[in-house]
């Protein structure tokens, strides 16, 4: 099983010695939703909080400049981490802010060109009209989704989305007609966080290409648990989570190529995001600060370089083998259980460990109930996917994800809990 | 907790062989509601007499979702219809008391008959929205018919 020395690992995770539920000890496998942390990330926020909080980029005293260098390497050590360069990674406060500052650009960018007669060129590209498209794909979280519907909404273009095949991958086969000379941005998940599947990249930035569209790409599925270099990648624009790689929750990222986020209009004013002001008009700062505006999460940032220097000590190689090791073994017990179905890709080529699934007969919310009465912690409902729930004509379903602190004992629980539960309600 | 303090088997019994299932006509109001964190869904129908306190003639509803959903509005079918709606709605705010209750509320079995065996479904704070899909959607139903203003309980929880 992969490289990983569990048992080390899970001694760095205090939580998981906890018990619940009547003293059962915790089966966790809910990472997709927001992983565990471990002592080296909180010890690393606390001793920054202890020793140098400041508000950064301002201040002539110590713990300024301590708190900025501790803010700055963090950026540093973050952007390193997808092989990015420091001054092209924004914090944001989650993924879904993220990925509005860019649907936001666009808005404010045809905004600002309505109330002009002449178009701004450093604006031109995110101006959007009446014609034109925005694609995203049919298994989208809603924080990609939503943002983009809302865009549209705003601004008289249409939102197109790539279709998935019934084995829970991307339907890539009439891609030419989806994604076509009116289309602006294609915006799509690296990891379905419902699905586990992962996406080919790069024949979607290649269409893109083609016809001048932007790509985003919502990696906060992939980024936790798989080795990511958004160079190599050629997308536009990246947008993840810390609190799902084990760091602190308040912080996101959002990486965008040099050239455009220089030309993109600020998304939240005020503070530390400007050049000049005076009482009529502000000149804006260059990116990342920008986008910054207000005294940012600084504790949480020591927090995600801590977090990124415990994964980089790992491999992020090992963490993805580690993973679908686990990931085929629950794959063959679960498919071995009467009445359970995956949905999602049931082979582990291009697939993470988020494993959908439902049981016949026990509505997911009701499995989820005498999981969690063992010990064992899921998801069950929509996941913030309910389109892609539609697409499999299911309401709801459940799902255990798999990170760096899981082992076979868990696949095991996850198991015999799922069986209690048929027997419990009398399916089997 | 037991697994079955929570699911008593009045709960499991409406679950498998649900009372009142099904849309019907006639009715006065038509509603549905959804449970936005786990897509459970029901479309509710009312039928009210034209006395001074309505009696409920009917209450029909097709839905999708859990156990704890299904079975609520299954009893809500048993417990509401041929009751007036001053008395329906005693019955809604006392199950709306329980349910809030983290499991320490005593329940008034007089009043809530069956619903009494969501007690053990109280101490889920998850689980609550659940329990009330079908009576939030009765309240929103008869206030459709009567308006807000008809309506003998106003208040919201």
């Amino acid at each position: 099983m992969g490289q990983l020395d569990v048992a080390a690992i899970r001694s760095d995770f205090p939580i998981l010695s906890r018990t619940v539920r009547n003293e059962k000890p915790l089966v966790y496998l809910d990472s997709g939703a927001t992983s565990q942390k471990p002592t080296q990330v909180l010890d690393a926020e606390r001793k920054f909080l202890e020793r140098s909080n400041a508000a950064v980029h301002r201040g002539a005293h110590q713990l300024a400049e301590e708190a900025t260098d501790a803010y700055e390497a963090a950026r540093s050590a973050i952007a390193g981490f997808v092989g990015a360069e420091a001054r092209d990674l924004v914090f944001t406060k989650n993924a879904t802010e993220a990925i509005n500052l860019v649907s936001y650009s666009f808005l404010n960018a045809t905004l600002l060109a309505a109330r002009s007669d002449s178009v701004d060129p450093e604006l031109d590209r995110f101006v959007l009209a009446e014609g034109d498209e925005i694609v995203v794909t049919e298994m989208e979280h809603h924080a990609n989704l939503i943002p983009w519907q809302e865009l549209c909404a705003k601004t008289g273009a249409e939102l197109k989305w790539i279709g998935l095949t019934d084995e829970g991958r991307l339907d890539l086969s009439d891609l030419d007609s989806i994604i076509t000379e009116r289309t602006r941005m294609v915006s799509f998940t690296h990891q379905s966080n419902l699905l586990g599947t992962i996406n080919p990249v790069a024949p979607i930035v290649q269409r893109a290409r083609q016809v001048g569209a932007m790509v985003l790409l919502d990696a906060c599925q992939s980024v936790p648990h798989m080795p990511v270099d958004v160079v190599a990648l050629d997308v536009d624009f990246m947008a993840w989570s810390g609190h799902k790689m084990l760091g602190p929750m308040g912080i996101g990222c959002l990486w965008g190529r040099r050239e455009l986020l220089v030309d993109m209009p600020p998304f939240i004013s005020g503070g530390s995001m400007i050049k000049t002001v005076s009482m009529t008009e502000t000149t804006f700062a260059e990116p990342p600060q920008r986008f910054e505006a207000g005294v940012p999460m600084v504790s949480q940032a020591v927090g995600l370089h801590a977090a990124v220097d415990y994964l980089n000590e790992l491999g992020m190689t090992a963490v993805h083998d580690h993973e679908v090791a686990l990931t085929r073994s629950a794959l063959d017990q679960l498919e071995k259980i009467p009445g359970l179905e995956i949905i999602g890709p049931r082979d582990l080529v291009d697939r993470g460990s988020a494993i959908s699934f439902t049981v016949e007969g026990i509505h997911p919310h009701d499995l989820g109930q005498v999981l969690d009465n063992a010990g064992v912690a899921v998801r069950v409902g929509h996941h913030c996917a309910w389109p892609t729930c539609r697409r499999y004509e299911v309401p709801a379903t459940t799902r255990a994800t798999f990170y760096v602190y899981n082992n076979e004992n868990d696949v095991t629980a996850l198991v015999e809990a799922i069986r209690t539960a048929q027997q419990f309600f009398g399916t089997v | 907790m037991d697994m079955a303090t929570m699911y008593q088997e009045v709960i499991l019994d409406h679950y498998r062989n649900p009372e009142g299932k099904g849309l019907r006509d006639p009715f006065g109001a038509q509603v549905s509601h959804v449970n936005p964190t786990c897509g459970d869904e029901i479309t509710l129908r009312v039928q009210l007499d034209d006395g001074d306190d309505p009696v409920v003639v009917d209450v029909s509803y097709d839905n999708q979702g859990c156990s704890i959903s299904q079975a609520s509005a299954s009893i809500l079918y048993d417990e509401v219809v041929g009751r007036p709606v001053s008395e329906a709605f005693e019955i809604l705010d006392s199950f709306v008391e329980l349910m809030h209750s983290k499991g320490q509320a005593e329940p008034d079995e007089d009043k809530l008959g069956d619903l009494t065996a969501f007690v053990g479904v109280a101490q889920y704070p998850a689980r609550v929205k659940c329990a009330l899909l079908a009576w939030m959607a009765l309240r929103d139903a008869v206030e459709q018919i009567q308006g807000p203003e008809g309506s003998p309980m106003r208040e919201k929880v």
